[in-house]
């Protein structure tokens, strides 16, 4: 058992997400992250999932997703060089003084952003891969993380190969 | 300019539809408006579900795609099981149902509910229609994804505005379908092939496992001619029960739970399993690990999803079972020596044969072989579900593909009336008989109502127990005869029967039995017959559910 990435090439119809999601969870599936968005063929769309299962499971429900009339490509990239990023925004508590500093300096290492500055609180924007943000997350932890939120991981794979089908 | 609704009928005659099952209501109004004068047959059902599953029966009767029509809401609702019926058995069905206008679609509307949503996991595709350009081309699809690959039901939901505007044009006639992603697989892979062939030739014990696939593709002849050729024994699932002679010497009817003793025998045994047009199915496998434990495993299904989800297989080929057997006929070279095999699985049949205890008691196998005997094939047979479906498929000898519809996947009870009715439409040439318990015959009696209102020739046989036979045979084996919940006091099937103008026999005496059929086939209309069957009668052989497949009660042990 282990996560594996899909990358999926949809169709971009009204109910292309809840099919997709709902095939999923109907089969017994967690997810674990899922984005979705617009790619670089018109009316089309790309969804990124992260599911947890074993080859045999993730094989089969690749397959289901497959047959959905929308989906027109899907492949497991998590075997394969690719490069997988999330973003999160995370509200952080930063009193004046040290911790607001620490903060900061936090932040410098992770390349994270500070895209807002309030009185009792800074956001951190960061980019990375999932363990990456786990990190910071822990990090941060002590300070007193108020608020956080995350994209869901997206991927692609590397060089020219790419989530495509003949049209 | 014409409305969506004109739009919408002339979509329909152009798919080369005949008969439409439905029911009426607010939503509808627009379309029904049009059929009022429309070359298109509509049946008015008296229940959605019956709608669903007459539309069924249509398809699996012809081959053809069956259509429905509902109104939104409650009506959209009623079809549900009959369409979840008809995705579990891969049937081609187009559901149409009315909605409501598309200005007020999600404010919970009178009568609004969100069919594409409840219908997602029971469909292979739905569509709601909000724009009326849309409709020729959504029902040309619709069509297209329903009957081709592996079939399926395909739902069209109707906004009232979309049905009623004018609009200029035919909404777009079609014409060819282009779906990037729906491309079915349908020549199998040579070397896959040529795999297959491989094993076949060096097998000596192999046994074919045909299903439901085999009767969608229309491929009983390459099964027959492939069998015969290899000279290799033969067992259909439920459904694929008729693609194959039931008489015929290489066939060893049907297998897994109720199989016979030579199906389960020779499975367990063989060292090569072809399936055909299978999935595998709990109720055919039993156990899974002790399903063809010895066997390589060779699958050909159209549907790859199928392939390795319950089981793993050696050598998987997707493709159209017909496409896929006719490449390997015209390719096979050597043939296997399986005569030691097959007097080894006649043995088996000889030892084991199907039998009942054919006393002075009217039972319900009596009455199935009797009405075999008379038919000899040339009748389409439906069932319930229940004990009355499986004495069905293990007692009546079907010949021919097609004639036999049956809910196996969902079980559905109240299927086999409707389904009967549909099938009727489509095979006006043959007689159909609804096999009913008197549980499941009451699930969508109502339906008298429509064969009396069209004197649609449809024949019931309720082998009446007053029981819900199957659920009261499991109390009986697993749960120490608490009958819980399952007698049904009696009912006079006959007068209700009358009650609606539809002719009914009442037969309690086995010498009964004959002279009521050969009434019932003689009768121009519809008929009902009332067989009231030794109450306890079980079906066996019965492998429990959970065990191996040749660990059978009611077969003595090899
Ligand atoms: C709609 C529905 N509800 C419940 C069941 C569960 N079930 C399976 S067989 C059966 C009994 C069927 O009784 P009857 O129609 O009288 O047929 P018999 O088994 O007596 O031939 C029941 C309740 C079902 N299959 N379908």
């Amino acid at each position: 058992m282990k996560s594996h990435t899909l990358s999926l090439l949809v169709e971009n119809q009204a109910g292309v997400l809840s099919r997709v999601a709902g095939m999923f969870s109907r089969r017994g599936f967690n997810i674990e992250s899922l984005a979705v968005g617009t790619c670089e063929e018109p009316n089309m769309s790309r969804i990124t999932i992260v599911v947890y299962g074993d080859d045999l499971q993730v094989e089969q429900v690749m397959k289901q997703a497959n047959k959905l009339i929308e989906v027109v490509k899907v492949s497991d990239i998590t075997q394969r060089e690719s490069v997988a990023r999330e973003l999160a925004l995370i509200k952080v508590v930063a009193e004046t003084g040290t911790s607001r500093a620490e903060i900061m300096q936090i932040a410098d290492i992770f390349r994270a952003q500070i895209v807002d500055v309030g009185t009792r609180t800074l956001v951190l924007q960061v980019v990375g891969d999932t363990k990456k943000i786990d990190a910071l997350e822990t990090l941060l932890r002590q300070y007193g993380i108020t608020e956080l939120v995350r994209t869901g991981k997206i991927a692609m794979l590397r060089g020219s190969k790419t989530v495509k089908s003949a049209k | 300019m014409k409305t969506g609704a004109k739009i919408l009928i002339e979509a329909l005659q152009r798919e080369g539809v005949d008969t439409i099952f439905g029911y009426p209501g607010g939503s509808v109004l627009p379309i029904y408006d049009e059929l009022y004068d429309s070359s298109i047959r509509h049946i008015l059902v008296r229940h959605e579900q019956a709608a669903a599953h007459a539309a069924d029966g249509y398809a699996r009767a012809s081959g053809r795609v069956g259509v429905c029509l509902a109104t939104s809401g409650p009506g959209a609702c009623n079809l549900v099981t009959g369409i979840a019926t008809a995705y579990m058995d891969s049937v081609p069905v187009v559901a149409l149902t009315g909605q409501v206008p598309t200005g007020m679609l999600g404010n919970d509307a009178f009568q609004e509910s969100d069919i594409t949503g409840i219908t997602m996991p029971v469909t292979k595709h739905n569509y709601l229609v909000k724009n009326g350009a849309d409709i020729g081309q959504v029902v040309r699809e619709a069509f297209y994804i329903a009957g081709t690959g592996r079939p399926g039901p395909v739902l069209i939901d109707l906004p009232k505005d979309v049905t009623t505007n004018q609009m200029a044009g035919d909404g777009g006639d079609g014409g060819e379908v282009l779906l990037r992603g729906y491309q079915p697989t349908y020549r199998g892979h040579v070397r896959q092939i040529e795999k297959a062939l491989a094993l076949v030739g060096e097998a000596e014990r192999p046994v074919i496992y045909a299903g439901g696939g085999v009767v969608h593709s229309n491929a009983s002849a390459e099964l027959l001619a492939f069998a015969e050729r290899a000279a290799v024994p033969v067992t259909t699932t439920l459904m694929g029960l008729g693609s194959l002679p039931c008489d015929h010497p290489l066939n060893l009817g049907m297998l897994g739970m109720h199989g016979t003793a030579a199906a389960n025998y020779a499975i367990t045994e063989s060292d090569l399993l072809l399936a055909v047009g299978v999935r595998f199915d709990d109720r055919v496998t039993g156990k899974l690990e002790a399903f063809a434990p010895n066997a390589t495993i060779v699958h050909i299904d159209i549907d790859p999803a199928e392939i390795g989800k319950n089981k793993a297989v050696d050598v998987p080929i997707v493709g159209d079972v017909k496409t896929v057997l006719a490449t390997m006929l015209e390719r096979m070279q050597k043939h296997p020596q399986t005569e030691g095999w097959r007097n080894r699985v006649s043995g088996w049949k000889q030892r084991h044969p199907v039998t009942f205890p054919d006393d002075d008691h009217l039972r319900p196998q009596y009455v199935i072989r009797q009405l075999s005997d008379i038919l000899k094939g040339e009748g389409i047979i439906v069932s319930e579900v229940g004990q009355n479906q499986m004495w069905t498929a293990l007692h009546y000898c079907f010949r021919k593909p097609r004639t036999w519809l049956t809910s196996g996947g969902l079980g559905t009870m109240g299927y086999g009336f409707p389904a009967a009715i549909g099938a009727h439409f489509a095979r006006p040439d043959m007689p159909v008989i609804d096999i009913a318990g008197d549980g499941s015959f009451q699930m969508n009696i109502q339906e008298l109502g429509t064969v009396a209102q069209y004197d649609i020739p449809v024949k019931v046989f309720v082998l009446n127990n007053m029981f819900l036979g199957m659920v009261r045979q499991w109390q009986e084996l697993f749960y120490d005869r608490r009958y819980s919940y399952t007698e049904l006091p009696p009912v006079d099937f006959v007068g209700i029967a009358k009650a609606y103008g539809v002719d009914g026999i009442r037969v309690e005496e086995k010498d009964g039995v004959r002279p009521a059929i050969e009434a019932a086939l003689a009768a121009d209309g519809p008929f009902v017959l009332d067989f009231r069957i030794e109450r306890e009668e079980n079906v066996f052989p019965m492998a429990p559910a959970g065990a191996a497949i040749n660990e059978m009660i009611g077969v003595h042990q090899e």
